[in-house]
């Protein structure tokens, strides 16, 4: 599965489900322009665990918050590998 | 350490810092100094008709609240301060607990139901000329609003003596001190804030409803703010954006919920010239201690080498016994508040290794989202509503966000069938009344269906904690 798309499928499903207005998903958009919560950003790392099978937060005690939509991607990306 | 005393009201203890160093009080809408708050009056000159009464705080803005609380602290007798986001339903039955004489608000509140509350205040954070001077003798009860298992909060007594029984008070001028904190001062952790700040003549940074993250950050930062507080999340938060940057904090204080060993690393890595704290504190066992290592947990030592607080570990949770605690909840209904020792029962479990305590879960299966505590009980009451639900259990999930996410277990009256059919229309129904009935972080963020769940001996649903 591509990564990218699995995100960005994600990002719209939950601020659907949240009632929130997505911004458009470009490389330097900042997340805390995206539109969604802290809550809703937690949904939808659960929601990435389990369609991709990883949680990069989790995975370790050093990994850089992400501040892009970029940095997150990579963030999974990176993980994925 | 000198604490405040027994006698002294907030706007006395506030009275006796001023002259030294006229602190101020500011959201980026609204801004006070304390010494023009003393001298005038917020709640437009009314208060000594409020002399003796029980007041419900219910404002939209905190920095109104702020003020409402310095002139009333000493005056009313009860205080009750409403936090934000707080369902209108529920306000008839606070106000009926506390048996209200009167509400403060910056809004019109139309409710019927609490029309008997005598006296409607309205306080918009205007200071208007009063004529009398300090007034008020009662220790009056502060009373904050909790989490309960079935959705009405309950609501947690104290007074101003038991909510500064952690602070230092005094020592105005130590200059360049500058408090802020992304909690709501309505609630505990804020709350300690507020009084701090307050009681040790320092200039405060609040937040106002209207305020993102990032404009907070840079509203704080272009004020000099020096010590910050905030949950995890909060700060989790905060370092998703690239306005983390603008402040430079001396001091970082984290409560609320357990602070893992990445919130504590990233915070000393993005705030090198911080010294990173961490506390432990509840509304009920109030502010229990203060970990500085920055290591997640706590050392063993802390359970007895904390001056002031009698802490143990009874089976496997912390209970605490200090003059910090509240007093009781205001409902009798609740129970007792402490055992017959006097002890409070956190029901936070505790993990010890090598020489350290590590926070494992709760005995109540209550999950903190966030810093907001949810009880299972009252997700699984709506779930089973649903007229294909047998019966459910709602239990936590790890999460990197906000600490942890509420999931559902259900098992359905007919067998799951195929995710494609029924099930994923009853899914969505399932989710749907939770949105209607319950705050967005208490509905689940999955629902799972399972074929059975464990049950005990006792008929009640087996939980585990962590």
């Amino acid at each position: 599965m591509n990564v990218r798309t699995e995100i960005v499928n994600q990002f719209k499903q939950v601020a659907q489900e949240q009632g929130k207005r997505l911004a458009p998903l470009t490389d330097g958009l900042e997340l805390m322009n995206s539109g969604l919560d802290s809550l809703s950003m937690a949904i939808l790392v659960s929601r990435l665990e389990d369609s991709l099978g990883v949680d990069p937060f989790m995975a370790s005690e050093d990994a850089q918050f992400p501040v892009t939509f970029r940095d997150f991607v990579n963030l999974y990306e990176n993980v994925a590998k | 350490m000198k604490t405040l005393q027994n006698s002294s009201s907030l706007w006395e203890a506030i009275n006796s810092t001023v002259e030294v160093c006229d602190p101020f009080v500011s959201s980026p809408e609204t801004k006070f100094t304390l010494r023009d708050l003393l001298a005038g009056s917020v709640l437009g000159g009314r208060c000594q008709e409020l002399s003796g009464s029980s007041v419900l705080i219910s404002t939209t803005d905190q920095i109104v609240a702020a003020a409402a609380l310095i002139e009333l602290d000493g005056v009313a007798r009860r205080m009750v301060l409403c936090p934000p986001g707080l369902p209108a339903e529920y306000l008839p039955s606070i106000a009926k607990s506390a048996e209200a004489d009167a509400i403060v608000s910056d809004r019109i509140i139309e409710d019927p139901a609490i029309a008997s509350v005598g006296s409607f205040i309205h306080c918009d954070g205007r200071i208007v000329p009063k004529g009398y001077g300090s007034p008020g003798r009662y220790e009056t009860e502060w009373v904050l609003l909790t989490s309960g298992t079935t959705g009405v909060p309950k609501l947690v007594v104290h007074t101003l003596a038991s909510l500064a029984g952690a602070i230092s008070v005094g020592n105005p001028g130590s200059g360049h001190v500058t408090w802020s904190t992304f909690y709501d001062i309505r609630r505990y952790g804020g709350l300690q804030i507020f009084l701090r700040a307050m009681l040790t003549g320092t200039s405060l940074l609040l937040s106002s409803a209207q305020t993102s993250t990032a404009d907070f950050l840079a509203f704080a930062g272009a004020h000099g703010v020096t010590h910050i507080s905030g949950t995890p999340s909060h700060w989790r938060r905060a370092l998703m954006s690239s306005s983390a940057h603008l402040i430079a904090p001396e001091y970082v204080r984290l409560s609320g919920e357990i602070a893992d060993q990445a919130i504590l690393n990233h915070l000393a890595q993005v705030y090198p010239n911080a010294r990173i704290a961490h506390a432990f504190a509840t509304t009920e066992a109030g502010v229990a201690f203060v970990v500085n290592d920055v290591t997640t947990g706590f050392p063993a030592s802390v359970l007895t080498g904390t001056p002031g607080v009698e802490m143990k570990v009874e089976n496997g949770s912390l209970r605490i016994r200090s003059p910090r605690t509240a007093s009781r909840y205001l409902d009798k209904e609740h129970g007792p508040l402490k055992d017959a020792n006097g002890f409070v029962d956190t029901t936070d479990l505790l993990d010890l290794r090598n020489e350290r305590y590590y926070f494992v879960g709760r005995r109540d299966g209550v999950i903190n989202v966030g810093g907001l505590k949810v009880h299972p009980e009252e997700v699984e009451e709506v779930i089973n509503r649903h007229p294909e639900v047998r019966m459910s259990l709602v239990r936590t999930k790890k999460n990197p966000i906000t600490g942890a996410l509420v999931v559902a277990d259900v098992v359905l009256r007919s067998a799951p069938g195929s995710e494609s059919g029924g099930d994923r229309q009853i899914q969505q129904d399932i989710l749907l009344l939770c949105r209607e009935e319950l705050a967005p972080h208490k509905v689940p963020a999955t629902i799972n269906f399972v074929a059975t769940l464990a049950v005990a001996e006792s008929g009640k649903l087996i939980r585990r904690h962590a």
